[in-house]
């Protein structure tokens, strides 16, 4: 996030897209109730009729995968009506020449046919967000889980840059991260072309920072991401896999592919608190502990970092999962995994990395610090970009709309959706064990559109069996108009009926993001003897 | 009866509620919000209030596992070390560093991410480091 949590709350205009904020990011939601309460105006721009749609001063529903489209239609006729920043564009960017061609073919009749929102709607968020004193954009995995996903949050940033909702407090794009510590493991470089703070393995002066740092030389080579790591699997060239905490038979897409792989690897490792689908297939099962039984920090999705506490023991021989990778550590050979506490290990995460610099266990124990923080008197930034852009001036990407990879046809006619419930978390290895959260829901589902339940010849809770190319699955119809006609949504975490049997691995070029939010179905009514 | 509550940060997503454990006898027992905390001012969603439920729930992993045949077995810590540093040696000298790759864990702490990445990019050789953040 650009700007912090508690900045919503002073915001004039907030434009949420792809972000299911009610159900997935609730205390955030509470945030944008009360801004709404002193008057900010909500907009809501969504496939999917979701609790936030029904608070929003307008709400609309665009065609899956069309957001580039919408997005350039509001920066063109916000040029139309000379309600973009000229000040801000002036001093603070470049590149705005190329980006005012590429968005004047985007006439609001050809969004309207492109995305199925009507033009007086784009017009009328176009003047709210424009002209809003401080307009602030939230998105989620509606705006990243598509093969154009870089597109579509460079595209919301060419927005915020036109109008100048960038730089000041309650303004800024805004991506609400969903797992607990998804900024921090970033930040850290649990990816694979940066060390710690986004210092590149291609750099050479960096690279030397580090073999300095580690003693050791460093490969200069950039390595794979999640997806091609399975793929290289499949290709023989990937032998050995390490995964901690995490469950990709049933996270990643398109997971009968994941399981081929899986079984064929050599070896495989996984260091994680449950069995998961994922663990029955190791070759060695470490037993790590739960976030009541260590120490350690999470940065929080505005680059706020807090601590978590031990309050008791990890069960029988499990251990603290810090201590499990020192061991890891020293066992394959390393040099410098001799940490006594996490408190050691954050000592030297802000040595190497200048964005942490500042930050000390003490300091947080005692203040919000939101990361850069260089020094010891730096107090952090709650908001980015306050007096320019980390890389010099903001640069305007101009974009062309691209349509999804797969577009529903006579075999697939529905365009499936998947996304989260209140009640369940990711793959659900934490929360389906939590009576309280299954107690209110514990099956998966699919919601459907009236006049499509009806050509399918399904009631409500009648079980239907969903295929797309790559698999099929089982689920109960919910009839619902949140849904529009012919796209159809399912939550992704029952392991029994996981929405990514069906899901595509197409992915973005550069992000590597798979394109979760759109896929090409086929929906058929089963006989109560097969279901 | 020895009852303490301990602050903390909520596990389930990346908004970062503080909210308090309660501990009874060793064991946690409940959850509450943490009245002071900048982003929750006292709330938690359905998840918060029940962020210790999974910690007790069956089938949580107690000790080290090795496979053998088909089946995993109850291993001691040095066994499972000594088979995952074996078996990295042996596949780094004959197919090369990049061979290998790990999934890191965008729900465990910052210092573990650190040290994972630590592990692969300094120890092992190879950038081939990524976790779950685009899923």
């Amino acid at each position: 996030m650009t700007n912090s949590v508690p900045e919503f709350e002073d915001a004039d205009c907030i434009l949420i897209t792809g972000s299911n904020t009610t159900s997935s990011h609730p205390l955030i939601a509470s945030r944008i109730m009360k801004a709404k309460e002193k008057g900010a105006k909500i907009i809501v721009v969504d496939p999917r009729k979701m609790h936030i749609a029904s608070l929003a001063d307008i709400y609309v529903a665009q065609n899956l995968g069309s957001d580039v489209a919408w997005i350039n239609g509001l920066m063109r006729i916000i040029l139309q009506e000379g309600w973009e920043n000229a000040s801000f564009i002036k001093e603070r960017t470049e590149g705005f020449e190329e980006l005012k061609k590429a968005v004047a073919e985007y006439t609001p009749e050809k969004v309207e046919e492109i995305t199925g929102i009507p033009k007086e709607t784009l017009k009328e968020i176009a003047k709210i967000y424009a002209t809003s004193e401080k307009s602030s954009i939230v998105y989620c995995m509606g705006i990243t889980q598509h093969a154009t996903g870089t597109d579509n949050v460079k595209s919301l940033a060419n927005l915020a840059m036109l109008t100048g909702q960038i730089g000041r407090p309650s303004t800024g794009v805004n991506p609400l991260r969903g797992q607990n510590n998804v900024q921090g493991s970033t930040d850290l470089a649990a990816i694979p072309n940066v060390y710690p703070g986004y210092q590149p393995v291609t750099d050479d002066a960096i690279r030397e920072k580090f073999e300095k740092a580690w003693g050791v030389p460093l490969s200069p080579d950039p390595g794979l991401t999640v997806v091609e790591m399975i793929n290289a699997v499949e290709e023989g060239k990937l032998k050995g896999l390490f995964v901690l905490g995490e469950n990709p038979l049933v996270s990643d897409p398109d997971s009968n592919h994941v399981e081929k792989a899986l079984d064929a690897i050599d070896f495989l490792v996984v260091q994680d608190i449950f069995m998961t689908e994922t663990a029955r297939k190791a070759d060695v099962v470490l037993p790590g502990a739960s976030f009541a039984e260590k120490d350690g920090t999470y940065t929080g999705t505005d680059r706020r970092l807090q601590k978590i506490r031990k309050a008791v023991e990890p069960p029988d021989e499990a251990k603290a999962d810090w201590d499990v990778l020192c061991r890891v550590g020293k066992a394959v050979g390393g040099k410098g995994f001799e940490f006594a506490s996490p408190e050691e290990v954050f000592r030297e995460i802000a040595e190497v990395m200048p964005i942490y610099h500042g930050i000390t266990y003490d300091r947080i124990e005692k203040e919000i610090i939101h990361w850069p923080c260089r020094s010891e008197d730096d107090p952090g930034s709650p908001y980015l970009h306050k007096d320019g852009f980390a890389k010099g001036k903001g640069h305007f990407t101009p974009i062309g709309y691209k349509p999804p990879v797969e577009l529903p046809d006579k075999e697939y006619p529905y365009q499936l959706t998947t996304g989260r419930l209140p009640f369940h978390y990711h793959t659900g290895t934490m929360t389906r064990v939590s009576p309280s959260l299954t107690h209110e829901v514990n099956e998966a589902f699919i919601e459907v559109h009236p006049t499509n339940a009806f050509e399918i010849g399904v009631k409500n809770s009648q079980v239907v069996r969903l295929t797309s190319r790559r698999g099929s699955v089982n689920a109960k119809v919910i009839i619902t108009n949140d849904v529009k006609k012919g796209v159809v949504f399912m939550p992704f975490h029952f392991a029994e009926a996981a929405a990514n049997r069906l899901t595509i691995a197409a992915l973005d070029p550069i992000a590597k993001i798979p394109e979760y939010k759109v896929c090409a179905v086929n929906i058929e009514k089963i006989e109560e003897s097969e279901a | 009866m020895e009852y303490r509550t301990v602050l903390t940060t909520c596990t389930y997503c990346g908004t970062g509620c503080g909210l308090l454990l309660e501990v009874m006898d060793g064991e946690v027992v409940g959850v509450l919000p943490a009245k002071t905390h900048p982003i929750n001012e006292g709330k938690l969603c359905i998840k918060g209030w029940n962020a210790h439920e999974f910690i007790y729930a069956d089938g949580r992993l107690t000790k080290p596992l090795v496979r053998k045949g088909d089946t995993l077995e109850e291993a001691s810590w040095d066994e499972a070390l000594e088979t995952i540093a074996n078996k990295f040696a042996e596949i780094k000298k004959t197919n090369g560093p990049d061979s290998l790759g790990c999934f890191s864990s965008a729900k465990c702490t910052n210092e573990e991410n650190y040290l994972l990445q630590k592990i692969f990019r300094a120890a092992i050789g190879t950038n081939n480091v990524d976790h779950c953040a685009r899923l």
